[in-house]
């Protein structure tokens, strides 16, 4: 098949509009998915080392739905079967007058997914203080909640970061899968630029590097954060 | 809310059962590609002159930092561009995912080559083997049992990622269920039903790993 070479296409209007729109969504979407997906996170993986029966089924009652269903389809069950459920009033909000749902689910979905597998770092990272720091904090007369944000979520964070910051490459990566339900993140722009210059190599070249550069952008802000927090004297390098 | 309906949903099961052997036979044949191209990447980066150890580790960083979504329409643009001819979406699928998995497969198995004693390596050398034959008959066997657990956890998320093919049409099962979804207008009914089968399959995949991993972990 004869493929015709045309890279001036990437330089020009308004295709690079179209390219920079893309990074914008990503952004966007993976951004704020990343908050929620930190706060649920945590909070799951916190509850699941409690010393109570409850707070440990419903932590792996959440990680196991969220873990073991393709995040496509989570994205599909937000989008399209959520409002369904949801009643009456409330539903019907959601499918007339709602801003941009494909954005607000998109978050919604990649932020749960992600929490998922945050929470299992959460949960490694605090076991991996060991429970001597734990029974310490107890013979020092400290309660749980005290024992938890004196002693072992200090120590547990810095053990997080490094698997934090391969989620955080995650969900820039997938965050592209916004576009099944109609974002147009970068994935979705490239696509479009294909669709109508059918000029597809090019286009995904420049979506691809940019996301090279995403990550290796996400990967050195990680180690300066890294750095800053590690603990004088341990093998972290500080 | 309204009532369920479950009736299109049964006459459809001759149809999604089609699309999950589809999903199965992916899923099989990247996987058995992807660790057999991901250990010889593994070896490579271990043992290999510098400059192709270099390339190595080039293809798995980069492959690592792009979408799989992207990958796949890589391929899909590109496979038939290189034949010459369009082939199916099956089969750039499956290259597709044979050489993105490889990457993955690869840090798996140089984790478990580097956690195999150096000694392994020296005695297998001693006795007058090649170090291609010291790898094939002392090295990897070891490093594949040892890492059989994570092979197959990361297995796992193959077989969900292989849900992405949506993007480019092949009838797998997550495509199939899309289809019907869509022509019975049953979005909810149809979403659910393979929400559950995903979950079913892939919940009762993990924990048989985990009861494999104690099992060796006992032995």
């Amino acid at each position: 098949m004869q493929y015709h070479w045309n890279w001036s296409i990437l330089v020009a209007q308004p295709y690079v509009g179209w390219l920079l729109d893309g990074v914008t969504w990503t952004l966007l979407v993976a951004g704020a998915a990343w908050i929620i997906a930190l706060a649920i996170g945590c909070t799951i993986g916190v509850l699941s080392t409690l010393p109570g029966r409850t707070a440990r089924l419903v932590a792996t009652a959440y990680v196991d739905v969220f873990r073991n269903i393709p995040l496509l389809l989570q994205l599909f069950l937000w989008y399209f079967v959520l409002p369904e459920l949801l009643p009456g009033a409330f539903g019907l909000w959601i499918k007339r007058d709602m801003p941009m749902p494909e954005y607000w689910f998109s978050v919604a979905g990649i932020g749960c997914f992600t929490a998922a597998r945050i929470a299992e770092q959460v949960r490694a990272g605090i076991e991996a203080v060991g429970t001597g720091q734990r029974m310490a904090a107890a013979a020092m007369g400290l309660t749980v909640a005290q024992a938890y944000r004196y002693i072992l979520l200090p120590l547990a964070a810095r053990n997080v970061l490094p698997p934090l910051t391969s989620e955080a490459l995650n969900i820039i990566k997938n965050s592209s899968l916004a576009l099944t339900i109609g974002v147009l993140e970068l994935t979705g722009q490239s696509r479009q630029i294909e669709a109508s210059t059918f000029q597809g190599i090019e286009a995904l070249t420049a979506a691809t590097a940019i996301y090279v550069l995403l990550t290796l952008g996400v990967i050195a802000a990680m180690r300066a954060l890294e750095r800053r927090v590690a603990i004088p004297g341990t093998l972290g390098r500080g | 809310m309204r009532q369920l309906e479950w009736s299109a949903l049964v006459h459809a099961l001759p149809f999604l059962w089609q699309g999950l052997q589809t999903s199965f036979v992916l899923v099989a044949l990247a996987m058995a590609g992807g660790i057999a191209l991901g250990t010889m990447i593994a070896v490579v980066r271990l043992s290999a002159p510098r400059p192709v150890a270099v390339l190595a580790a080039g293809y798995v960083n980069g492959l690592r930092s792009i979408p799989l979504i992207m990958v796949i329409f890589w391929f899909y643009l590109l496979v038939p561009l290189f034949i010459g001819r369009p082939v199916g979406a099956f089969t750039s699928a499956l290259i597709a995912f044979t050489l993105f998995e490889a990457a993955y497969y690869s840090e798996i198995m140089r984790a478990g080559i580097g956690g195999i004693s150096g000694g392994q390596m020296a005695a297998a050398l001693a006795v007058g083997m090649s170090r291609m034959q010291a790898y094939r008959y002392v090295i990897l066997p070891q490093a594949l049992r040892r890492m059989a657990p994570v092979l197959l956890t990361q297995s796992i998320a193959l077989f969900q990622d292989s849900s992405l093919v949506y993007v480019i049409g092949l009838h797998d099962f997550m495509t199939s269920v899309g289809i019907v979804a869509n022509r019975e207008a049953r979005l909810v009914e149809f979403y659910l039903f393979a929400a559950l089968v995903y979950f079913a399959i892939c919940h009762a995949a993990s924990r048989l790993v985990k009861r494999l991993s104690r099992r060796m972990a006992t032995a």
